[in-house]
């Protein structure tokens, strides 16, 4: 399994992911404003601001803690170490087996946690608001995102990432209904955690009904470059995950250079669609109140839940 | 050829009538085709008895004793409650309760009503059964709304929700059957009930036992057992009295005609009693809840249709028990139910049209006023109540008693539930007849004929059942085991 | 692996799991939605879903007669019933108003729990059968509870009617997908039934109208034993 070859495979997909996750923003941002008759901000426009940030001074409010300081390193370690677990290039990674999809979620929810302290450090009113919101759509879709993924295990018969990806890309044309409304749920799950359209809205600031952005004002210079970086890997780590576990095709299971010359582009192929399909997504729909997002997460539980019952009454083998 | 009028006259009946059922004889014209209808279920009935049972059609209909007595008690009653409903609509027409338009709906659907109810008791497919069965609520709701009052149309609303929604669980419990007996039967005839009874022993027992209990629940609610009983009473107190009166003699009944049928298969594919359990049980319950509910009372049609609950459950009770004396007890106390609760319904009608309402305080001294309904008011009630000699006596004095020797722990409950039932009923209807009175003459002479001759045939039948009627009886239970 | 006996399945039938979970998806959808327009239209898509399921399996097994059948659900429940339910509801005013004695949200929950129910309630059952798309079984019985579910908890007239279409929608999946199709006569007679019931129901809900000024059941309480 480690040989040196995946060793170094595993190192690349973590650099693509590096590299990809403001790319993908970009993209998504790009998409969006064509689609709203705007003229976009070139594809390069997030490292630029990632630059201008880095080489900001940090200001940190009076009575941060080092809770507050510690906090953009982890949340960013967390989304790293989410998109290295994620088999995008290949399936055969050495991290694969150290993490299944439940510590995956476990790493999501890490990284949660410490927003949402980070964003109470302060103290101010708006921090402690987001923080109380972004617990509540957490806790609302964190059940749906287990469920997906607990659908995804029975098919396959393996929480491991890889071997769901695996199974998956290789089975012969079949109609899964249970894989479709996974995809549904998931698609919505997704939506609520990368704070998009209809749940939240990544572009606006000082809006009543902010949740992420509410959390991270306080931020500036380095720490706010770490969690903008973070913000992006988390969008990408997502993607990947959909795209791995619903259009797993073009996913090659050796090492090999040439597999990595099919994988790559492929990659960057489905992950131009995914971002055109989400920024489409986001242009035509309208933000939801925020006391309508627990009935949009529980529609994403209940097809969750339909998907898994489907699987259960359909295709089980019997 | 008798058959095809049977189902004929009534259905070119309600065309007929919906065509001119407005004019002034049609009420005349509703009772001839009734009448026509009765000669052509009774020279049927004869032909049954001497030549047994017959397949026509295609063997889409399947005439055997069991049904073609119903056939006959149906078209019976539905004649009598024909000639009854001549005066008691002609009234209701003159205090301008109804207008001509209204009374040709009505005819037209009592005709369409007696069809469908025809057609449920004599088809051999358990599909058209469930169709009859819905159409003859359709139908019934209709009736039931009549007088477009807001109380009847949230009745027939509650009635036409409520059976619809049962009658979806019959339906499914129909695919059900179907889906069992298709794999042993083949395709064409896999709903015909004759075939299904041949191999009823081969039916798949856990598909079986989960479509009875569909089954039952489906037409149970139209039988009006309980918990599924509300729409019962309402449909009863709100809509005409006639209507009443064939919901009460005649559609429960045929539902749980349907129900029968259906546990003959159940008992055949599932070799256990699972089926009369259930039937005991939901029977039980009815007689219980609805012995209860009868003393809180004050619409007096609202307190004989709460009796009807209690009575179909002791039927129900009864088939449940199975064996031969009980299902013969069952079949008895059918049709003396039908034709003393017919009969109580058009005594009550009258009764109600003399005071101008229905509530029972305001009925008062029926026996000075008008000494017909007030002794026909007063003797249907003794006979419902189970007083001797009436043929309500003579059923449930057999179904107590083979219930003391099959279902001891049964006897205790029945016998309190009865004893509620009368001290309920005989104390509300009493004050009614021999109280001071408050009635008035009406425009129309009341038809008493009918509640006399129903009444006398239930002497008869506690007194002395036909040789032939007795025979006929026990190879219908025979049939039912 | 479950694939390979995945693969035993022949298409046609996947395609009729797949409107089966399409049938379930909708159920859910009509027990959320509050708008009847909206709920008349996923009445239709309903109705589209069991035209397309009939004639898969009248391809599929050569029944002439389920050709038939499709035919019939094509114009009575896509065309005709929606078409009234519209002219009904413009005729009477009522877009917007669906109104629920539960939130949705639980609603949903017991739904959810009914589904898990009747899958139980269909298991032995989908076991014992021949047929190859047997387990849409559970699925009919299942939108059959939903429907049933929506009429509880919906307080209006044509809500509640919407539902009843709905229940006989899931009875008619289940006769046709996992029995493959009843008898002609039988479907006729349902069809017919159906029909003359929505008709009687149009009249209905004017009279009620006219008696309650509204549509709302919740007024037709004055029946009650005291």
């Amino acid at each position: 399994m480690s040989t040196a070859s995946s060793v170094l495979l595993q190192f690349l997909e973590l650099i693509t992911a590096l590299i990809a996750a403001p790319l993908l923003t970009g993209w998504v941002n790009q998409c969006r404003a064509w689609l709203g008759n705007r003229s976009a901000p070139p594809l390069t426009q997030f490292y630029r601001q990632l630059a201008k940030l880095f080489e900001k001074e940090v200001v940190l409010a009076g009575n941060a803690s080092s809770l507050f300081r510690a906090a953009p390193y982890i949340i960013f370690a967390c989304m790293v170490l989410a998109s290295t677990i994620v088999p995008t290039l290949s399936t055969d990674l050495p991290f694969g087996p150290a993490a299944d999809a439940i510590a995956l979620v476990g790493i999501f929810a890490l990284a949660r946690v410490f927003t949402a302290l980070a964003g109470m450090d302060i103290g101010t009113a708006f921090g402690t608001l987001g923080a109380r919101r972004e617990m509540l759509i957490g806790f609302l879709a964190e059940p749906a995102l287990l469920m997906v993924f607990f659908t995804t295990s029975l098919i396959s018969q393996s929480t491991s990432l890889s071997t769901i990806v695996e199974t998956l890309g290789q089975r012969e044309f079949a109609i899964y209904p249970s894989l479709a409304f996974a995809g549904v749920a998931f698609t919505m799950v997704s939506l609520a955690e990368n704070a998009r359209i209809p749940v939240d809205n990544p572009t606006t600031h000082l809006e009543l009904t902010m949740i992420h952005e509410a959390m991270i004002l306080e931020y500036s210079g380095r720490h706010l470059a770490l969690i903008e970086w973070a913000a992006a890997l988390k969008l990408y780590a997502y993607s990947c995950l959909g795209l791995a576990l619903f259009f797993p095709w073009g996913i090659p299971e050796g090492t090999g250079i040439f597999n990595l010359l099919v994988a790559l582009p492929s990659l960057a192929f489905k992950l131009a669609i995914g971002g055109f399909l989400l920024a489409a997504i986001e242009t035509v729909s309208a933000k939801l109140r925020i006391f309508r997002a627990p009935e949009f997460l529980g529609t994403a539980f209940i097809l969750s839940v339909l998907a898994m019952l489907v699987h259960l009454l359909l295709e089980a083998p019997k | 050829m008798e058959f095809l009028l049977v189902l004929g006259i009534p259905l070119a009946g309600g065309i007929a009538l919906a065509i001119f059922g407005h004019r002034t004889r049609a009420a005349e014209i509703n009772s001839a085709f009734s009448l026509l209808t009765l000669v052509a279920a009774i020279s049927l009935t004869l032909r049954i008895v001497e030549h047994g049972p017959q397949l026509l059609f295609d063997e889409q209909i399947f005439v055997d004793p069991l049904n073609v007595f119903l056939v006959a008690l149906t078209a019976f009653v539905g004649f009598t409650t024909s000639l009854f409903s001549r005066p008691y609509m002609r009234i209701e027409h003159d205090h301008g309760r109804l207008s001509a338009n209204r009374l040709r709906l009505y005819h037209s659907m009592f005709q369409l009503f007696t069809f469908t109810m025809l057609l449920a008791l004599t088809t051999n497919n358990m599909g058209i059964l469930w169709v009859a069965m819905e159409a003859a609520t359709l139908t019934t709701v209709l009736l039931v709304s009549l007088y477009r009052t807001a109380a009847s149309l949230e009745a027939a609303w509650k009635y036409f929700i409520l059976c619809g929604v049962g009658i979806a669980q019959a339906l499914f419990g129909t695919i059900l059957l179907y889906f069992a007996a298709e794999k042993v039967l083949g395709h064409d005839v896999a709903l015909l009930w004759t075939h299904l009874d041949a191999v009823k022993e081969q039916l798949e027992p856990t598909v079986l036992s989960l479509a009875f209990v569909f089954l039952l629940v489906g037409y149970g609610t139209k039988v009006g057992l309980v918990p599924l009983h509300n729409w019962l009473p309402d449909a009863h107190a709100e809509g005409p009295t006639p209507v009443s009166a064939v919901l009460s003699g005649l559609l429960l009944n045929v539902a749980l005609y349907a129900v029968v049928r259906c546990k003959v298969l159940a008992d055949g594919a599932l070799h256990s009693n699972l089926a009369g359990l259930l039937m005991m049980g939901f029977g039980l319950l009815s007689v219980v809840v609805a012995s209860f509910f009868l003393s809180r009372q004050r619409d007096i049609k609202r307190l004989f249709g709460y009796s009807s609950i209690e009575h179909m459950g002791i039927v129900t009770f009864a088939f449940g028990m199975g064996g031969p004396v009980a299902s013969f007890a069952g079949l008895l106390h059918m049709t003396v139910h039908s034709l003393t609760k017919s009969a109580i319904f058009f005594a009550v009608g009258h009764a109600a049209q003399k005071c101008g309402s229905q509530m029972i305080e305001q009925i008062r001294g029926l026996i000075k006023q008008s000494p017909t309904i007030g002794w026909g008011l007063m003797l249907g009630t003794l006979a419902i109540l189970g007083m001797p000699p009436f043929g309500v006596f003579a059923s449930e004095f057999l179904i107590l008693t083979t219930a003391m020797k099959q279902q001891p722990w049964a006897t205790p409950i029945l016998l309190i539930s009865l004893g509620v039932a009368f001290a309920a009923i005989f104390g509300k209807v009493q004050p009614m007849v021999f109280g001071e009175p408050t009635a008035k003459r009406l425009p129309h002479k009341p038809a008493m004929l009918p509640v006399f001759l129903h009444l006398g045939l239930v002497l008869m039948l506690g007194l002395w059942i036909p040789p032939y009627l007795a025979e006929w009886y026990r190879q219908a239970a025979k049939l039912i085991g | 692996m479950s694939d390979n006996l995945h693969l035993a399945i022949p298409l046609y039938a996947q395609v009729i799991n797949l409107l089966a979970a399409i049938l379930l998806l909708l159920s859910f959808a009509m027990l959320a939605q509050r708008r009847i327009l909206s709920l008349i239209n996923l009445f239709m898509a309903q109705g589209m879903v069991l035209f397309a399921s009939t004639a898969v399996v009248a391809a599929a097994t050569d029944q002439h007669h389920l050709y038939w059948s499709a035919l019939i659900t094509l114009v009575l429940k896509v065309f005709l019933l929606p078409w009234i339910l519209h002219r009904l509801i413009r005729r009477l005013n009522v877009k917007w108003d669906v109104e629920t004695l539960i939130n949705i949200p639980t609603t949903m929950m017991i739904g959810l729990v009914l589904v898990i129910f009747s899958f139980n309630l269909a298991l032995p059952i989908s076991e014992l059968a021949g047929t190859i798309t047997r387990s849409t079984l559970g699925i009919a019985m299942a939108a059959v509870m939903l429907a049933f579910l929506m009429m509880i908890t919906r307080s209006k007239a044509v809500p509640q009617v919407i539902g009843f279409l709905a229940m006989e929608n899931g009875l008619f999946f289940a006769a046709t997908s996992a029995t493959y199709g009843m008898p002609m006569v039988v479907e006729l007679g349902i069809a017919l039934d159906v029909l003359v019931g929505m008709v009687i129901l149009g009249v209905f809900f004017f009279q009620i109208r006219e008696q309650f000024d509204s549509l709302d059941i919740r007024h037709m309480e004055k029946l009650k034993d005291d």
